[in-house]
């Protein structure tokens, strides 16, 4: 391939790419862009990218009508709650299951792969029963509980990519040089392990803060309803909606998730390069 | 989705019921007071706050059966409800539209109010109306706001198009609704813009007015569809003006109803048909010196008759306080109660003396004409046919929306509609 050709391809991916950023970006920039429009201009025949007249009233009002700060701050409370716990569960069960191949453990590996299939209108009578009989209906803890469920078998498999990604041979040095397992596992394996740890608890946390449907039904009183639960209620029957307030709670609500991936994206990208390699 | 949920429903809770041992719940009051879960639907503010102030009102008058407002979403309202009753932890007092209750009834989630119904609450609203919430003989939800279909229309085109203009004593008859179309519309200009990305009630809801049935119940109880001369007025309308007569957006087929308003505002569109609430999203998103009007949708060979279905207050089956919530479901649909409800919701009242009220009929915003069509308005003529659902989802909508769009001829949609329909019900009714 010549020179020429070689530059022209690469021009080619570079333009595919920032198509392919435009298209992602799109509804997130449109979402901006309506959360700072007066009403008369959410319903014009020839819309604007940039508001001509922004304004901050969908804000005032998406704040006046709902609980949007408690109802985040649940969201908040739930989801790193669910990411924590998710990858304390996760992370030494991923250790046994990618150290020590066992039956079990492929068994378990299996098992995991297989329960991503079950539909959640399948698990959540059961998951309500269960929980009410624990009396954890309408408490954020049980639906810490079923996020944590929820988001196990993934972060299990997850994690047992990363940990098959740190050479055995680092640990038997350690053992050479005289540490110990634990210490082997504490300063040896798990700072190895950090940025596949990360990635696993934002996985988690966004399945959690994002998540409608569970804490729809999980949740009876305003006070503990979460974000995603609070947006629904600015929209009515047959696909009516207050556009203008929903679009600046929505918009509002994205933000914790841009700011977390903003501060850690780039332990998340070593993170996630060191799941994909497998020695 | 929903014979999904049913389907995972019914396998899951006797899991569920093996694995948790039938726990039995705790539903003693320890203080010898009451409590009540309202679960209300209300979205937009002013709805909310009057919902809210009214359970505050009756806390205040009843110290001892106490409400507790609870927060529900249109959205996923079925499933949750369903999750809720098959959980033991339904709300007592139920908000939810009539045509959503039938699976709930039939269930036996749902208590049949019958023998809880005050005498006032059941004759102050008309029989049309209980129609909608009456399944199998039973009574499941007291129906308390509704809303009809109305023509929005650009007075300033209207006007000065010199057209009839339609009142609710001499609406316009269908034929001579397309024509005005015609008349409406010109350079960048149609005269209607039906949004129809779901077809099929507006056009079995409208259907009526024109004396289509398209459901037939047998003696057998059975139901099955025929499509007759007057099934097919409104489509055939409908058809026509899109593809025909070019006064009807075909970009609007596949709108939702906000979707159109917009393109309303601008002058692309003289007449949006719309439910009566939309009213309030044109009063607050209508640019300055927007001046609109309501018109009654046309009338047929039945006048202005049409289908709706009413937003109700039912009451769970396994609630113990039965009477209780009655009592407060009486408390505020008390006429004027009702009143205030349905302004919030920018709705219709079902009460007579509710509809009666002076503050109703005033023409500002379009009350009048909607508080005219009341008399009108019938029961949808799907709500109680099971399979419904899945005809309309498989069968009659991509049918409609390739016959509007005119993709197939009437002869093909009459086909699907009662060949394959036909086919679809049957299976519900073994």
């Amino acid at each position: 391939m010549s020179m020429r050709t070689r530059r022209s391809v690469r021009a080619g991916q570079y333009v595919a790419l920032l198509c392919y950023l435009i298209f992602l970006a799109f509804p997130f920039l449109w979402l901006i862009s309506t959360a700072f429009k007066p009403a008369p201009e959410l319903g014009s025949l020839h819309p604007t990218w940039i508001p001509q007249h922004p304004t901050l009233d969908n804000f005032r009002q998406a704040f006046d009508e709902q609980p949007l700060l408690r109802a985040a701050a649940n969201s908040l409370i739930a989801a790193l709650s669910a990411g924590l716990i998710a990858v304390l569960i996760a992370t030494p069960m991923a250790y046994v299951m990618a150290r020590h191949r066992t039956r079990l453990s492929t068994a378990a590996t299996g098992w995991v792969v297989v329960s991503q299939a079950f539909p959640f209108v399948l698990l959540i009578i059961p998951l309500f029963l269960v929980l009410k009989n624990l009396h954890l209906i309408n408490t954020l803890w049980g639906l810490v509980l079923v996020y944590v469920v929820w988001a196990l078998p993934f972060a299990l498999w997850m994690l047992v990519g990363y940990v098959r990604a740190v050479p055995r041979e680092l640990e038997e040095a350690a053992a050479v040089d005289g540490a110990g397992r634990l210490r082997t596992l504490v300063s040896v394996t798990a700072p190895l392990l950090a940025p596949g740890i990360v990635a696993t608890a934002l996985f988690a946390f966004i399945t959690a803060w994002n998540e409608f449907f569970f804490a729809l039904v999980l949740l009876k009183t305003p006070e503990k309803q979460t974000l995603p639960v609070v947006l629904t209620h600015f929209l009515g029957a047959e696909g009516a909606s207050d556009l203008g307030p929903l679009a600046a709670a929505a918009f509002l609500a994205t933000l914790p998730s841009l700011v977390l991936f903003a501060v850690i994206q780039r332990r998340i990208t070593g993170g996630m390069l060191a799941g994909a390699v497998k020695n | 989705m929903r014979a999904l949920v049913r389907t995972a429903a019914a396998a899951a809770t006797a899991l569920a019921l093996l694995l948790t041992g039938c726990g039995a719940g705790d539903d003693g009051e320890a203080d010898g007071k009451i409590t009540l879960r309202f679960q209300s639907l209300a979205w937009q503010k002013e709805s909310v706050d009057i919902n809210k102030r009214l359970v505050k009102e009756w806390n205040a008058a009843h110290p001892d059966i106490r409400v507790e407002y609870v927060q529900g979403s249109w959205d996923s309202v079925h499933d949750q409800l369903l999750t809720s009753f098959e959980g033991g932890e339904a709300p007592d007092i139920i908000h939810d539209a009539s045509d959503d209750l039938a699976d709930f009834a039939y269930g036996g989630y749902l208590a049949d109010l019958r023998p809880l119904l005050p005498k006032g609450l059941t004759d102050g609203i008309p029989r049309n109306s209980w129609e909608t919430a009456t399944f199998d003989g039973g009574v499941y939800g007291v129906p308390f706001l509704q809303e009809p279909r109305v023509l929005i229309a650009n007075t300033k085109i209207l006007k000065a198009s010199g057209v009839r203009i339609p009142t609710p004593g001499q609406p316009w008859s269908w034929p001579e609704f397309r024509q005005v179309t015609k008349e409406l519309s010109g350079e960048g200009r149609y005269g209607v813009a039906w949004p129809l990305k779901e077809p099929v009630s507006v056009t079995l809801n409208l259907g009526l007015s024109a004396g289509g049935e398209l459901f037939h119940r047998g003696a057998d109880g059975k139901v099955t569809v025929a499509m007759g001369e007057g099934d097919q007025v409104v489509p055939d309308t409908i058809h026509d003006q899109v593809n025909t007569d070019h006064s009807a957006a075909r970009t609007a087929l596949g709108m939702g109803g906000g979707d159109t308003l917009p393109g309303f505002f601008g002058g692309k569109y003289a007449m949006v048909p719309l439910g009566f609430s939309y009213r309030q999203q044109i009063v607050e998103q209508a640019p300055k010196g927007f001046d609109w009007t309501v018109l009654p949708a046309p009338a047929g060979r039945d006048g202005l008759a049409q289908g709706v279905s009413p937003q109700t207050l039912s009451v769970a089956e396994d609630s113990p306080h039965k009477k209780e919530a009655v009592e407060f479901i009486d408390f505020l649909l008390k006429p004027a109660n009702m009143v205030r409800l349905a302004k919030g919701d920018w709705m219709l009242p079902t009460g007579t003396e509710a509809l009666a009220d002076p503050s109703l009929h005033t023409a500002d915003r379009g009350w009048a004409t909607g508080v005219a069509l009341a008399a009108s308005l019938r029961s949808a003529p799907a709500q109680s046919v099971r399979g419904y659902p899945e005809w309309k989802d498989k069968v009659a909508t991509p049918a409609l929306q390739e016959y509007y769009s005119g993709a197939i001829d009437a002869a093909e949609l009459k086909k699907r509609l009662v060949t394959d329909g036909n086919r679809v019900l049957a299976r519900y009714q073994r």
